[in-house]
Order: structure tokens, then C-alpha cells, then sequence
């Protein structure tokens, strides 16, 4: 049910306190765009950060320099499939 | 140049392991993903033989209590309810029949990928009751605490939840003093610590002297975390250690943690396997009890039975493995499921059997 990969953030609509109408991000992993929340990630991402999504939710914050180094695993595991 | 780099990393981390190790060792890994993880990519090929991997309570589809099971397919069939759950529940047999033929009947059960998308389908769709069906750990339960929230900021009275989540130390704790699990280190699951630190497994260790180590979910992560639990089985020391940095803090995420206390509390809660666990589960503050589905539905369910023959409790106490269990692969495959450990992606008799262990 995890998904390991971090997806890259494309931009950020929302404030942080707003229930009604809650933080989300554009992100991108592998081609694939999704929208997720950011309600209750460890901290705000920006354009460029990555985050791990579960749930359609944004738990966890990475850097770019962070990602990258996972990410170079995740797509020498793709090719490799 | 990544390919054998990383080729060159996994040669090299088995030879250490190798090295390392000096008797028998028996590793846990907690958490489903593991699981799966540790199949998919061979894991067991590139160990010693004297490494042992055993799968924990770390499934939540899979430690769901029967009662549980029978509750949620009981208010499938309340009239103009529609149940909103991860797909890996929908097919769980229960005492009687499982959500999916609850479905061929008429109930009107529906898949969703995050808690927030079955609160949208109450917002398009007032006429029905959309009940979300909160099973998962630590991980999950934010991510449902936050969707409550925004439906009590939106006023709507259509959207419930029935909360089954549970909370992994108290089971480590219970599966480790009251069962016969023997094991001589944990790997700690990865997206659970990113919301509760790697300082969470501190007590275990002061508790049990198990050597817990938190990591990712690639071949690599994993052959560390073993190689680290090795390591220290092998000096007789018990500590954490954190191999899955890039995701988790000490601390964890304080964030996500506030909200999930803001809406749930601890209460002791049912776990296959394991039976009654004190402050193993999360219901919903009574400040939100008119988005609690146990509150808000009359739920009537008759005496609840395991099905027979099915070991999945053993299984979750590590005191048995599929093949140990006369159905599996037999009366009990992924298309004919007997228990959820059959059921799930991540449960350990699927994993077993889809990467053909059962021979
Ligand atoms: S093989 Fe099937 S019946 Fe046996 S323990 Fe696993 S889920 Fe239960």
C-alpha cells in the first residue's frame, strides 16, 4: 500500500489553515501528473522539492538532492523490470 | 553506470552480510511492503542461509479483527449507504460473505485511492450516506483525520467514518510479551516511522533488546537494514538505526501526528492474531462523533466466526508460514481466498504465493 516513489512538485495552490478548501500539490513522477494534498506534511514543499505520497496525501518532504539519489535507484529498478 | 554500480552495491552488501554473520538469525520485518518487497526482488537469494525472514503484524487489511470484517459488511447493506474502502478489502471473506458479494446483492460498495476522494463522492452525491471504511496504521490515519476535518469545515452530513486504525508499537509490544515470536531484530517499516521516528522503536529495544533498524523499501534499503541487524546480533548489542533517512526523522512527522490526535484517541482495540490490545487503535474524539459511523448507524451483525481451517493468526504472530497452512494454494489461492492473509497485496500467504514459494 506504500508508495515508494517520491514525486516531484510541479506548483502549490492553497493555504496551510484552511480546512474548507485545503493545500494541494501538482506533482509528477514517471510521466504521471496527480494532484495531493498537503495538509499534513512534515513541511511545505516548493517547485522542485519532491514528496512521498500515501493516500493521495503528501507525508514527507525531501530535497531535491534528497530524491535524486533514491530516484537513480528507482529507475535503473525500472529498466531492470 | 547506475545499473552496476547498484549491482555492485548488492555484491557487495551480501558478502557483507556474509561476513557478518555468525549463528542463526531470525529477522522480522514488520510492515506488509516489506513483505512484498523482500519477494519481488529475490531478497532471500542473496542472504546466507543461516538468515531467517519472518513476516510481522505489519498488514493492516490482515490484523483486522473478524468482528471488524462483519461490521463494515453489515452497513454495506444499510439502506442508501454507500461504502467507500481501498480495494485490497473488498474481497475479505467474513463470517457470511465478504464486501464484494455484498456488491453482487446490490450493496453499493465503491473502491477509492484516498480517504479525500470518498468525501468528494459524498459532496456529489448528498442523497447518499458515504461511509469510508478506516483501516491502516499510523501512516493512514492522518490522512483520514485530515479528511474528517474538512468535512466538518464543509457541514456535511453525509460522510462517515468507520474507524478501525491501529497503532504499530502497542502491537510490537503485545506480539513480543504475550506470543512465543521469536526473533532477533526488527526491520521497522518505513512509511509508518516517517510518521511516528525512529525514536518510536526506543522502548522496544530498552523492553525486548531487539536490534530495531527503520528502512526503505528498495533491494538496497533492505539488504542494509539486514546487514545492520546482523551486525548487531552478532556483537550482542540492541539499538535503532535509521537506513531510511531520506523519509525518516528522529522525531517523525509532528505534523501529521497532531492532526491524527486531534480527531482520534487511543482505545483499545481487536487485532487478528494478536486478540484485545490495550491503546492499539484510534476512535474518533467525541467532538466528531456525527462523522463516526459507529455512533451514527445501527450496526447488527451476527456472532462473528474465523474461517475455518485459515492460520492467518498464527501467520501474524510468526509462529507459522503459509505453507505450514493445510488450504494454502490449495482450497485457499488468490482467486479463492479462505482469510486475508490471502486477500491482500501486502499479506504474507499472497506474497508467498504469488512469487511461488508454494512448491
Ligand atoms: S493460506 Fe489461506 S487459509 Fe491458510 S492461513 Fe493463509 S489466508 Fe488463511
Amino acid at each position: 500500500m506504500c508508495l515508494a516513489v517520491p514525486m516531484e512538485v510541479i506548483e502549490t495552490r492553497g493555504s496551510e489553515d484552511d480546512f474548507l478548501d485545503p493545500p494541494v500539490a501538482v506533482v509528477e513522477a514517471q510521466g504521471t501528473r496527480a494532484t495531493v494534498r498537503l495538509d499534513i506534511v512534515d513541511r511545505m514543499p516548493g517547485p522542485g522539492d519532491y514528496v512521498i505520497v500515501h493516500a493521495g496525501f503528501a507525508i514527507h518532504t525531501l530535497s531535491k538532492e534528497e530524491a535524486e539519489k533514491s530516484l537513480e535507484l528507482f529507475d535503473e529498478m525500472a529498466e531492470r523490470a | 553506470m547506475i545499473r552496476q554500480n547498484e549491482k555492485d552495491a548488492v555484491k557487495r552488501l551480501s558478502k557483507a552480510i556474509e561476513a557478518a554473520v555468525s549463528g542463526p538469525v531470525r529477522i522480522m520485518e514488520v510492515c506488509g511492503t516489506h513483505t512484498m518487497s523482500i519477494f519481488r526482488h529475490g531478497i532471500r537469494s542473496l542472504l546466507p542461509g543461516k538468515i531467517e525472514l519472518v513476516s510481522g503484524p505489519g498488514c493492516p487489511v490482515c490484523v483486522t479483527s473478524q468482528e471488524d470484517i462483519d461490521r463494515m459488511i453489515a452497513l454495506s447493506s444499510l439502506k442508501d449507504v454507500t461504502v467507500a474502502t481501498f480495494g485490497d478489502l473488498v474481497r475479505v471473506p467474513g463470517s457470511g460473505k465478504s464486501l464484494a458479494q455484498a456488491r453482487a446483492e446490490g450493496a453499493d460498495v465503491q473502491i477509492v485511492y484516498s480517504p479525500s476522494d470518498a468525501l468528494d463522492m459524498a459532496l456529489k452525491n448528498r442523497h447518499k450516506k458515504v461511509v469510508f471504511l478506516g483501516v491502516g496504521f499510523e501512516t493512514t490515519a492522518p490522512t483520514v483525520a485530515a479528511t474528517l476535518l474538512q468535512a466538518r469545515a464543509a457541514k456535511t452530513d453525509n460522510f462517515f467514518v468507520y474507524s478501525c486504525h491501529k497503532l504499530m508499537p502497542p502491537a510490537l509490544d503485545a506480539l513480543f510479551e504475550h506470543t512465543d515470536a521469536k526473533v532477533d531484530g526488527l526491520i521497522c517499516p518505513g512509511h509508518v516511522s516517517t510518521i511516528i521516528g525512529a525514536s518510536a522503536y526506543e522502548p522496544i529495544v530498552r523492553r525486548f533488546g531487539l536490534p530495531c533498524v527503520v528502512a526503505g523499501f528498495e533491494p538496497l534499503d533492505i539488504l542494509t537494514a539486514i546487514l545492520l541487524l546482523v551486525r548487531q546480533h552478532s556483537k550482542g548489542e540492541a539499538r535503532v538505526e535509521n537506513c531510511y533517512e531520506r523519509a525518516v526523522s528522529q522525531k517523525g512527522n509532528e505534523r501529521a501526528r497532531a492532526l491524527m490526535y486531534k480527531v482520534f484517541e487511543p482505545k483499545g482495540a481487536r487485532w487478528r492474531g494478536l486478540g484485545e490490545i490495550d491503546e492499539s487503535g484510534l476512535s474518533i474524539r467525541d467532538e466528531f462523533s456525527n462523522l463516526d459511523a459507529e455512533k451514527r448507524f445501527e450496526i447488527k451483525t451476527c456472532e462473528s466466526e474465523e474461517p475455518k481451517g485459515c492460520m492467518c493468526g498464527q501467520i501474524i504472530r510468526a509462529e507459522a508460514t503459509p505453507p505450514d497452512c493445510p488450504l494454502f494454494g490449495k482450497r485457499c489461492t488468490p482467486a479463492t481466498p479462505v482469510g486475508p492473509c490471502m486477500v491482500s497485496s501486502e499479506g504474507t500467504c499472497s506474497a508467498y504465493f504469488r512469487y511461488g514459494n508454494h512448491a
